[in-house]
């Protein structure tokens, strides 16, 4: 019966010493303690955190980096393909153009040839003319001479010639 | 149901004490005799010197011991103080004589014992292990800021982390914070101490229902002080349970509250004691049977025992802090558990329905 019988003398004492303990463990060990943990676990905490952070704006960098180059790839091939096209549209032009030179100077030409044409005819009709009205001349001025033939053209002219 | 059982356990505890005056009566007989009983109870009992070992027979050989100082306070007299050595042998001092341990006075009147004990010595000596370990702890993380753990430092913070997070974290939930100095102080204090009671020559500190009540007090204060609305609605409104069985319900629930700490005391209590008089009753075997050859099995049966109890030590301080940290867990909880609800929407619907 002794063993369970609490003895108040103990009791106060525990009591006493043991909350003495507690406070001072508690000011002393168990604040600082606890306290430096949970920094501890923070600052680890913390640092896989921002690995983590840096990792993914790595990630981000690259990404953006690749991004800038296939953006300035797709760039240069425009700007390729836009050159090309000027030049080719350049080389059509010029062809147009060239053609249409061509052609109005081939017009002009025809033209001149039309008008030398033209005037060389009216030169020939006129000498034609000028060599006949010669001819006819010299075989009037031979047939007149003698006076029967002309009789007779008179005659004939007086056929025709009906007077009313 | 737990509750029920914890009760249960308290009651299956108490056989181990019921042996125990057999073996007092043992003194009566041959003063010569070794008695088994009388020997072990000296040594898990308290005392008002510290007696560490006699040389020779024990009425002419030389004793061993730290005397005491004795705190009486008797309501006539008041408070009288002087050295234990002044009550050795019976010898009577101001009126104060000690029987079987026990401080009396020669005229019968009243006396309250607040000796500085045996015990009460290896308490103050195990709170200024305590601080002086705990302060060393301390100081380690000052001066090693932000640093991994050394020395002293690195074997106790794995052991104060399991406590915060798989005891405290666990069981109590988010304001598990307010309570950890208090689970820290009691499980190394409980250690420390079954730990200081395993040294040859220690006081069984925590083999004593004066310690074990006292802490066991302490987790219902604060269980009780930290209590919130939820914990005595489900003392006297338990959910799940139809109205008319709640007369019956309610002084069991309360008895529930009494209990727990009880067992907390009953257990650490038997659990320490009950090592030590395994321990002691090994070691008596030589004494009893008077031969040497019966050593080696009282060495192998004791250092098994001794092995045994280093487990046991921490086994019943984490138990203690553990069922500690559930009962303020148990106070402090917000809802309860889903199952609890569904039960109470349960038994609720089919109590209106009858």
């Amino acid at each position: 019966m002794d063993l369970i019988t609490p003895n108040i003398g103990l009791v106060f004492w525990q009591l006493v010493i043991f909350l003495i303990v507690l406070f001072l463990l508690a000011k002393f060990a168990w604040k600082p303690i606890l306290g430096s943990l949970k920094e501890r676990e923070d600052s680890i905490e913390n640092a896989l955190r921002m690995a983590e952070q840096a990792k993914l704006e790595m990630q981000q960098l690259k990404a953006g980096n690749e991004k800038l180059i296939a953006e300035a790839r797709l760039e240069r091939d425009k700007m390729m393909q836009e050159a090309t096209q000027m030049a080719n549209q350049l080389i059509e032009q010029a062809k147009d153009k060239a053609t249409e030179e061509g052609s109005r100077m081939i017009m002009q030409a025809r033209e001149a040839i039309q008008n030398e044409k033209h005037s060389a005819l009216a030169e020939v009709k006129n000498t034609a003319a000028k060599l006949s009205i010669d001819i006819a001349e010299r075989i009037l001025r031979r047939e007149l001479t003698d006076a029967g033939s002309q009789q007779q053209l008179v005659d004939s002219y007086l056929k025709d010639v009906k007077l009313n | 149901m737990k509750r029920l059982l914890i009760a249960l356990f308290c009651i299956l505890s108490l056989p181990v004490f019921a042996n125990e005056p057999a073996a007092t009566q043992a003194e009566a007989t041959d003063k010569e005799a070794f008695s088994p009983g009388e020997m072990i109870l000296h040594h898990i009992g308290d005392a008002h010197e510290w007696h560490f070992a006699t040389l020779g027979d024990e009425e002419h050989g030389t004793h061993f011991t730290i005397p005491l100082p004795v705190i009486a306070y008797q309501p006539a007299k008041g408070l009288s103080v002087f050295s234990s050595s002044n009550l050795a042998e019976g010898k009577s001092y101001n009126g104060l004589k000690l029987e079987h341990e026990h401080l009396v006075a020669e005229d019968g009147s009243k006396v309250y014992d607040f000796s500085i004990t045996k015990n009460v010595a290896s308490l103050m000596l195990s709170g200024i292990i305590l601080l002086l370990v705990f302060t060393a702890v301390a100081r380690g993380y000052r001066k090693n800021h932000g640093g991994a753990p050394r020395g002293v430092q690195s074997f106790f913070e794995p052991i104060v982390v399991f406590i915060r997070d798989e005891v405290a974290k666990k069981s109590i939930g988010p304001k598990y914070e307010r309570y950890m100095p208090y689970l820290l102080t009691i499980f190394f204090f409980i250690w420390f101490n079954n730990l200081l009671g395993l040294m040859p020559g220690a006081a069984n500190l925590t083999g004593n229902i004066a310690v074990t009540m006292t802490l066991a007090l302490l987790t219902l204060i604060i269980t009780l002080a930290s209590s919130n609305k939820n914990y005595w609605a489900h003392i006297f409104a338990t959910p799940g349970v139809p109205k008319p069985l709640l007369p019956i319900m309610i002084p069991v629930e309360l008895i529930g509250v009494v209990v727990k700490p009880f067992s907390l005391m009953i257990r650490l209590f038997a659990n320490i004691t009950a090592g030590h008089i395994v321990i002691l009753s090994f070691i008596s075997l030589i004494f009893i049977f008077k031969s040497i050859f019966i050593s080696p099995v009282t060495l192998a049966f004791g250092l098994f025992i001794n092995l045994l109890e280093l487990l046991v030590a921490i086994l019943q301080a984490y138990i203690f802090t553990l069922l500690t940290a559930m009962y303020i867990g148990g106070a402090v909880e917000e809802h309860h558990d889903a199952d609890y609800q569904m039960g109470g929407g349960d038994g609720a619907e089919q109590a209106h329905a009858h």
